[in-house]
């Protein structure tokens, strides 16, 4: 029977040109609407590191004074130079990793290119692959070099490209700040987003063109970038160890629920051990969060997303609203032919099938110009200077994801009308026509 | 085919109570052809709604060729009139948007009949009407009396074993009224059975049998004829006054 309650619907289609017309607008409006918001939030909201986000834990410590104490606080949201290097020794995790942001002059060998600066991260070796790093040439460096403080650079493919002019580079040198790196290997495509590993920076930005090892680049003294908390004498160098400032963020990973308990055992123990030694004042306070949880603690998406998602369902609620209007007084108006049916041996359950397929029909198309609009929002989106907006895009799952709102919302708008048409008294109408 | 016990029919407001039957016998046996006649407001719309399975009762027991209906739900009286019931309107009742051969496809549809069969039923059931050769016609594209046989012939296609008509004459002139007439006469002579509400007393006189309903309870003429005069007189009267 779908197949002839399909036939009907097109036929009624084209009987109410105007009135189908305006209902395919009212839910192409509301889907497009909606998608739009929808496409925005949730490549804001996605998991940055699909199948691995429960294994990677994010680590916090109270190591500040006690001036400004509020009990209940959240800790420090990055960890002291000394404690993430303590926590990097000990290797209690399956894979560790500190880190931080920066910035380095790149000066090219060819003279084509002119020097420039690049964004870089400095991290311990584990990065690679703890965050599943995919290679285009070439390796991560190991901790030995992270040891020796060895002069090797990890490249993006789009620096590779810009200064290398393409192709396998691993071998070659790349002068940063005045000294020379052998570059081990170069990265591919790869936008985690967020950017999870570091909300401390551009939360959507594109990814640090240059990555080198920690140690490294503490040697080298190089400029780093991001947040710092500093509660005591520095010294005048906030980077060095054993400075009170808190300015580095640092991942663990670990495979299993019972690893995460005994790492935060470790991370207890080590609060306490600290605080003992004088080093820690405040009560002990410890986090270990994972990626999803750190996104969410964080509130990564931006609120204007969080309110234009409310109001693109808002929107979407109001064309139903008009929808359920409009279905309502086309079932209605056809009460007659539905008392016929009724008395041709029609069940209710038959009008009401009827009636659903005709919105479900109106929906599929309702969803296929609701696309065409979600499309154009989207591209109204990408106009806007925000980071993130370059990344709004409709994938496959969300073009699918537009047809399923669009029939399911086009369906539960059809239910109050349907439900009244197959209420009709087919006797009173028999006799009324 | 058809038998009514004690059928009565109240409809209730919060204000008042309308008694539409009253203990209605009536028994139609298998072919016969029985005229229901009877004043405005005396209850033959509310049989036949009941008859058709259209609408339910409130007292006494109906049992439609042997099936007692009270107690049904919605889709078992819908199938039950669906294969035993066809209905022929005043108003003829075809669906606009359809041609005639998707008018009378309709009640198949709603039977989960296969689409070769559906197509044999539909094309004799209009030859059977004569109109065979206007299956692509739309209802608006025929003459009354054309529609009225079309309508006919959507009630034939389904084989039922009752045919219910409310005044199928009555948005006729009398050449196309005795057409249809004469059409019904030969559908029961080939054995269905047919129930016909009806105004003019001519045509009931042509039926095998007339009963007469006044206050929501039937009289079966055959057996009482002074009241068959009754009857008569008071159908000329509303004619006159129609």
């Amino acid at each position: 029977m779908f197949g002839y309650y399909l036939n009907l619907a097109l036929r009624s289609f084209k009987r109410n040109r105007v009135l189908t017309a305006l209902m395919v607008l009212a839910i192409a409006l509301g889907i497009g609407a909606c998608m739009t918001t929808l496409t925005v939030f949730r490549v804001l909201s996605g998991d940055p590191i699909p199948g691995k986000s429960g294994q990677l834990f994010y680590v916090q410590l109270a190591a500040e004074s006690m001036q400004g104490y509020i009990p209940g606080e959240e800790p420090n949201e990055q960890l002291t130079r000394t404690d993430a290097e303590t926590l990097l020794r000990e290797k209690r995790g399956d894979r560790q990793a500190l880190m931080t942001g920066g910035g380095v002059s790149v000066s090219p060998e060819s003279a084509d290119v002119p020097p420039f600066i690049a964004d870089s991260r400095y991290a311990s070796a584990d990065f690679f692959p703890m965050f599943d790093v995919p290679f285009l040439h070439g390796n991560g460096w190991s901790a030995g070099d992270d040891e020796t403080r060895a002069r090797v650079v990890v490249i993006s493919k789009t620096l590779n490209d810009r200064v290398f002019g393409g192709g396998n580079s691993v071998g070659k040198t790349l002068r940063l700040d005045q000294s020379d790196f052998t570059v081990i290997g170069v990265i591919e495509e790869w936008r985690p987003t967020p950017r999870f590993y570091d909300l401390n920076s551009d939360r959507y930005g594109e990814l640090e063109s240059v990555f080198l090892p920690f140690s490294t680049s503490r040697d080298l003294k190089m400029g780093r970038s991001g947040n710092m908390n500093c509660w005591g004498d520095s010294r005048g160098d906030e980077t060095a160890l054993n400075v009170p400032c808190a300015w580095i963020q640092y991942w663990v990973e670990l495979d299993s629920s019972a690893k995460r308990d005994a790492y935060l055992n470790y991370l207890t123990n080590y609060s306490e051990q600290q605080r003992a030694a004088g080093r820690f004042e405040r009560p002990t306070n410890v986090r270990l969060r994972s990626v999803m949880e750190w996104l969410d603690f964080n509130r990564v998406v931006p609120n204007d997303v969080v309110m234009q998602l409310w109001l693109g369902l808002g929107f979407l609620l109001v064309c139903l609203l008009n929808t359920v209007g409009l279905l309502l007084a086309k079932f209605l108006r056809r009460s007659g032919e539905i008392g016929v049916r009724r008395a041709l041996g029609a069940s209710r359950a038959e009008i009401f099938k009827q009636c659903l397929v005709e919105a479900g029909a109106i929906g599929l198309a309702g969803g296929l110009l609701g696309l065409g609009l979600s499309l154009l929002g989207l591209w109204a989106v990408r106009q806007q200077p925000a980071s993130y907006a370059e990344l709004a895009h409709l994938d496959l799952g969300m073009l699918l994801t537009t047809f399923v709102l669009s029939i399911a919302a086009s369906l539960l708008a059809g239910m109050l009308p349907a439900w009244r048409a197959m209420q009709v008294a087919p006797a009173i109408q028999l006799k009324s026509q | 085919m058809l038998d009514m016990r004690q059928v009565a029919k109240v409809y209730r407001t919060e204000l008042v109570e309308t008694h539409a039957l009253r203990s209605l016998d009536l028994h139609v046996g298998e072919g016969e052809f029985v005229a229901v006649t009877g004043p405005s407001g005396s209850g033959k719309t509310t049989f036949l709604n009941i008859a058709g399975l259209l609408e339910t009762f409130t007292g006494g027991e109906y049992l439609l060729d042997g099936v007692n209906v009270k107690g049904l739900n919605d889709n078992q009286r819908s199938r039950l009139r669906n294969e035993k019931i066809g209905f022929i309107f005043q108003g003829f009742n075809l669906i606009p948007d359809l041609n005639l051969f998707d008018n009378c496809d309709v009640p198949l549809r709603y039977r989960g009949m296969p689409a070769n069969e559906r197509r044999i039923r539909i094309e004799e059931a209009l030859s059977q009407v004569g109109l065979g050769s206007r299956l692509k016609h739309y209802p608006a594209e025929l003459s009354g009396g054309q529609q009225q046989r079309a309508a006919i012939a959507r009630a034939l296609a389904g084989s039922p074993r009752l045919l219910l008509a409310d005044e199928p004459t009555g948005n006729l002139d009398s050449q196309m009224a005795r057409s249809v007439m004469e059409l019904l006469e030969d559908i029961n002579s080939r054995g269905t059975t047919i129930v016909m509400v009806t105004h003019d007393p001519e045509l009931a006189a042509r039926a095998q049998r007339n009963v007469h309903i006044v206050d929501g309870m039937a009289t079966d003429l055959s057996v009482s004829p002074g009241l068959a005069r009754a009857a008569h007189a008071s159908a000329v009267e509303a004619d006159a006054e129609a």
